[in-house]
């Protein structure tokens, strides 16, 4: 399966962020948007949700937690009590330092891993982008074209929009 | 809302445009290594030489090649371990402190700072598994059932707090470096002409495109990462200071240990951080993105945390005397005026007087007399561990095993030869990957500008540009942020 695919390359984020919001009102569903760096407003503009990955960092973090107060309450609490130093066999603050840096380890450790996962990065040999600027200093917005797409009509609107360049491009893999 | 001051020096020189940055960052990546690049790492590998020769002695005949004796059972091996930890904390500080606290200046410097906190913790971790002696059975100081060889690990014991401070910092800091390297890596990706470039940088960004929602993300997480780090960063040398604060030890036993560590970590830290930025920006030319406000930044730092440290030291005197235990007070006065003075003297003048010249103008904005006070301040700092390790244990309870220390020829070799180990992987960074975070540093360009607009956007370059003004928005406006306030 091919994707044909109506490019828009901007120059500057301020004219791509305007344009984002004014093609959207025109009714225009906007596949992608890339960029070589963040752009901030672009969420509200592309109605991209709030992610919701702190709370996963908060859960993981729990996890974390909960695993290395029970992995040394049970190993030396429970499994093979010795006395150390006269100190209880259980010496909860002792047992701090761990339990905060397998939390810390937990969240993020965790948190990378979710990110790459949702976000399906991971190494390939090749990688198919539409456009090799942008990636370096072109905002490049993607619309997903059919049958029925008037391609005069979308190069007008991106023009009157700003885009300095409009351009028409097919992926097989994408 | 942000307020931004109309007077503030642009964070980077120059009228950089976006693609001007990709150029002068990926120039050095694409070209082929040049002969001064070469002869450093030579250098780093006659010095790796000796490391693994030194290594090889150690492991061969055991831990007797080295000074150590009964009375100080630690030494070289633990102060190099401490110096080069701490080196490493600066490069989280940049990386994740300066990131919560919103300083924009740090996006140009941390991508090597966190690699140099990566090397230093590989340098450190040498230390504690060669004094192992048997390095092969490393793997005992994790928490494995006893049919392994030995009971489970103690988890009362500030040893082994450290392998989980130790090892975590290290791998949260890899993966946190990582993240940031990899939208870099996809820009030299799609400029990669060879095959095993395209490839290699293929395989190396994750498939990275830069699309919206991932930035997005992406952004999250180097906010949670950057979150936990700050707490990390403070706790791995808390917890490096409990090794001896945890102890009986006169000159050891003291509450102050844990600030007093961590702010020697990042006075260390921001001097190494200024001794490779300053050579890396005259090699690779990034005059215009590590400018003389960054260093003039950075010495700051690095005074505060100085002075922070000369309190500590005259504090530890002062209570040693207001505690009244004749065994602590025996412990200070050795120290200043014993055997070692001259250790003690020089670590007073290099880490409580020279960072104080930094208050006149004129050094902070030097670049000769920065790269001079970084290495001083390095030198001292390693003097402070290696006071407080021997000068406390070299003359204990029993005068009768009152001894003195002298390093042998292989702990000499362990520790320059770890310098090898360092610059040989600092200088294939430097030569593979970006050393200054391109996808970060092109979102500040339109940031903090005086006088009117220097970001000339794509004019010039392009015959599309008249199109790109941007509608309404100055350009001297921090333009990037509070877009919808």
């Amino acid at each position: 399966m091919s994707k044909r695919f109506a490019l828009g390359i901007f120059d500057d984020e301020d004219v791509l962020l305007h344009a984002v919001e004014n093609v959207r009102e025109a009714g225009v569903k906007i596949y992608e948007v890339f960029s070589p760096f963040p752009i901030h407003g672009i969420d509200d503009a592309m109605g991209i949700e709030r992610s919701r990955l702190p709370i996963a960092a908060f859960f993981l973090g729990m996890t974390g937690l909960s695993f290395a107060l029970w992995m040394q309450i049970y190993m030396l609490g429970f499994d093979w009590p010795m006395i150390i130093g006269g100190k209880p066999h259980i010496a909860l603050p002792a047992f701090i330092p761990v339990a905060f840096e397998l939390t810390v380890f937990f969240t993020c450790h965790g948190m990378v891993i979710t990110f790459y996962t949702l976000s399906n990065l991971y190494p390939r040999w090749k990688t198919p982008v539409l456009d090799v600027r942008s990636t370096d200093d072109k905002f490049v917005m993607a619309i997903e074209m059919n049958e029925k797409t008037d391609l005069n009509h979308l190069t007008q609107l991106l023009r009157a929009n700003g885009a300095s360049e409009v351009n028409e491009k097919e992926m097989t893999k994408f | 809302m942000q307020h931004v001051s109309p007077v503030r020096e642009p964070l980077v020189t120059g009228g950089k445009t976006y693609h001007d940055v990709t150029q002068d960052i990926c120039r050095q990546v694409e070209a082929k290594p040049n002969i001064r690049w070469m002869a450093a790492l030579s250098v780093a590998l006659f010095f790796l030489g000796i490391f693994f020769y030194s290594v090889y002695r150690t492991l061969w005949y055991g831990i007797g090649e080295w000074g150590l004796n009964k009375t100080v059972g630690w030494a070289w091996d633990i102060t190099n371990f401490v110096w080069w930890v701490g080196i490493g904390h600066a490069g989280t500080l940049i990386s994740a402190v300066l990131l919560l606290f919103r300083q924009k200046w740090r996006s140009s410097i941390n991508r090597a700072a966190e690699a140099m906190t990566i090397f230093a913790v590989i340098c450190a971790a040498m230390f504690p598994v060669l004094h192992m002696g048997r390095p092969w059975l490393a793997y005992w100081v994790f928490p494995l059932q006893n049919t392994f060889g030995s009971l489970w690990v103690n988890f009362n014991s500030p040893l082994l707090w450290d392998v989980f401070a130790i090892s975590t910092y290290f791998t949260v800091s890899l993966v946190f470096w990582y993240t940031g390297l990899v939208p870099d890596f996809a820009t030299i990706r799609d400029r990669a002409k060879g095959p095993i470039a395209k490839v290699a940088y293929s395989l190396l960004s994750f498939g990275w495109k830069g699309s919206a929602k991932h930035w997005s993300r992406y952004e999250t997480v180097s906010l949670i990462l950057a979150g936990v780090s700050t707490p990390l960063v403070l706790s791995v040398h808390t917890i490096v200071s409990m090794d001896f604060a945890t102890s009986v030890v006169p000159g050891w036993h003291t509450t102050i240990f844990p600030p007093y560590f961590v702010a020697g970590a990042i006075f260390s830290g921001f001097a190494m951080v200024l001794t490779l930025m300053l050579i890396t920006r005259v090699v690779f030319k990034l005059e215009d993105y590590i400018t003389l406000e960054h260093i003039a930044l950075m010495n700051k730092i690095m005074m505060v945390t100085g002075s922070i440290v000369g309190v500590a030291y005259i504090t530890e005197f002062f209570i040693a005397w207001y505690s009244q235990v004749e065994f602590e007070q025996y412990a200070f006065i050795n120290r200043a005026t014993g055997p070692y003075w001259w250790a003690y003297a020089s670590m007073m003048t290099c880490n409580v007087i020279t960072p104080q010249l930094v208050w006149f103008r004129r050094v902070r904005y030097s670049i000769p007399l920065t790269f001079i006070l970084s290495i001083i301040v390095n030198i001292g700092m390693w003097f402070e561990r290696f006071v407080i390790i021997v000068t406390s244990l070299h003359r204990d309870y029993l005068p009768s095993s009152w001894v003195m220390f002298s390093p042998s020829i292989i702990d000499i070799g362990i520790y320059v030869g770890t310098m090898g180990l360092f610059f040989t992987l600092f200088l294939l960074f430097a030569k593979f990957f970006p050393v200054v975070n391109m996808a970060e540093v092109k979102t500040i360009l339109k940031y903090t500008v005086d006088n009117g607009p220097t970001y000339t956007g794509n004019h010039g370059h392009h015959e599309h540009a008249h199109q790109s003004a941007t509608h309404g928005v100055p350009a001297s406006a921090p333009v990037n942020y509070n877009k919808h306030e």
